[in-house]
């Protein structure tokens, strides 16, 4: 279980800056393999260690897991952000479910073609406004706890917050209607784990820009 | 026996009901996103109703209930909870019939697999939705990505151990999911399977458990393949 945990991507946010969120606020360490060209892609799908040809990839406890929703699952089971039963599982999974769904219109945006992009920023607005946001603080008001499921913090919480800032990135005052939000993505910011990854010089990375859609294209197209 | 009748007679009563009581799936009467739900119900012998939505006024109404979180269908009813995403709905089923493995690592390797088999079927799903000129083509990827992706991968887990099961050994939801999907794709392209004896095996050991069994037989909850009638009803209350 010693070593730490490898991820396998581009140089910048797309399907991975979630688990950075995930791995750096459960106060776990990890190094990044870059990828800077098709060539790079082509030797790991060579070296078979891409179980459907894509990535993520993270290799963490000698598995070379691929899928973000098995590379979460494993990081919430193994630091205990995960509930204390299966009922609370499922409420966390419903949630984050909820939360991939959004952030999914987020990610990919950047890499859509330019003039297509205005079009998803107002759906995004929309579904964050009208949809998510309202279905999140309503649970936040239900039970007036300090996390979304069992007061306790589970990898919806993290995972929320780090959609609260992305929608904020494209839309600043986007939760100014949702208290509760707010104050979760205060109480989440001040983790001290989180804190040291909002921080410059982290692993976080900066926003998706042309520059990595050009990038991408090359590795992925 | 009708539960709604039982008049409970302490908390500890009402508690027994909650948890008792079949699930209600909340879909329109097709494939769709809730097929997979069926299936591992099925398998896992859990018996269960079914409201079928038939106009977008049934959809609004459910909204308007304030009982689709995300305002969205598939939603099931499972003791005391209204859940919805597919993936929280499977992942519950599988946690309750004790079909996730045995450890968090054995967890993690059947919700990888299980996620390749997902980005399969969402495809298979989702092409008769589109524009008709894009079918083809959209046809042209499943198979294509059946054939030189996913059951690839599949075929290298079982001849990697052997075992009846994809993984642990025992019977776990990713099985009854990749079953399904070998199904799915016999009925686009019966040829593809041909070359994958472990999944044709796995696929006749799975169909041969008797809950499976019994799913796969006429009468039972498991809808038809798609047809341009459900397609347009699926339009007509979802789009």
């Amino acid at each position: 279980m010693a070593g730490k945990p490898k991820l396998h991507y581009f140089n910048g946010r797309g399907r991975m800056e979630s688990i950075r969120w995930l791995l750096a606020a459960a106060g776990v360490e990890f190094e990044e393999k870059c990828m800077k060209t098709r060539e790079d892609l082509e030797k790991l799908r060579k070296d078979g260690v891409l179980m459907f040809q894509q990535v993520p990839m993270v290799e963490i406890d000698g598995m070379k897991l691929v899928q973000t929703r098995a590379i979460f699952n494993y990081i919430a089971d193994k630091h205990n952000l995960y509930g204390k039963d299966i009922k609370e599982r499922a409420l966390i999974d419903m949630y984050t479910e909820g939360i991939v769904d959004l952030n999914e219109l987020i990610l990919t945006r950047p890499f859509l073609p330019p003039e297509e992009q205005e079009a998803k920023l107002a759906q995004i607005k929309d579904k964050a406004k009208n949809r998510y946001f309202p279905a999140f603080e309503k649970v936040l008001k239900s039970h007036g706890q300090d996390y979304l499921v069992g007061n306790k913090l589970s990898k919806a919480d993290i995972l929320l917050v780090e959609l609260l800032y992305n929608v904020e990135e494209l839309n600043p005052g986007a939760t100014a209607s949702f208290p509760l939000l707010q104050a979760l993505k205060t109480r989440i910011s001040n983790l001290p784990t989180v804190k040291k990854f909002l921080q410059p010089g982290s692993q976080r990375n900066p926003p998706d820009d042309e520059k990595c859609r050009e990038e991408a294209k090359i590795i992925f197209h | 026996m009708n539960l709604h009748f039982i008049l409970p007679k302490s908390p500890k009563d009402q508690e027994v009901i909650v948890m008792a009581g079949k699930p209600v799936l909340y879909y329109y009467n097709a494939r769709g996103k809730m097929e997979s739900i069926r299936w591992l119900l099925a398998a896992a012998g859990e018996e269960f109703e079914e409201k079928f939505m038939k106009t977008r006024e049934d959809l609004e109404k459910l909204r308007n209930d304030g009982v689709l979180m995300f305002q969205q269908a598939p939603m099931v009813e499972i003791d005391g909870m209204k859940l919805v995403q597919s993936r929280a709905i499977l992942n519950y089923i599988a946690n309750k019939h004790h079909l996730y493995g045995k450890d968090i690592k054995e967890r993690a390797l059947i919700d990888m697999y299980a996620e390749g088999v997902a980005d399969l079927n969402e495809m298979i799903i989702i092409y008769p939705f589109g524009p008709p000129e894009g079918k083809d083509a959209s046809l042209a990827q499943i198979k294509d990505k059946a054939k030189t992706r996913y059951f690839p991968a599949f075929e290298k887990v079982l001849k990697s151990h052997g075992q009846d099961y994809l993984v642990g050994n025992r019977l776990s939801k990713v099985d009854i999911l990749l079953v399904e999907l070998l199904y799915n794709v016999e009925e686009i392209d019966p040829t593809i399977i041909t070359s994958f004896p472990l999944l044709q095996a796995l696929k006749t050991r799975i169909s041969s458990l008797p809950t499976v069994k019994k799913f796969l037989q006429p009468g039972s909850q498991r809808k038809p393949p798609v047809s341009e009638e459900s397609v347009a009803e699926g339009k007509r209350i979802f789009f």
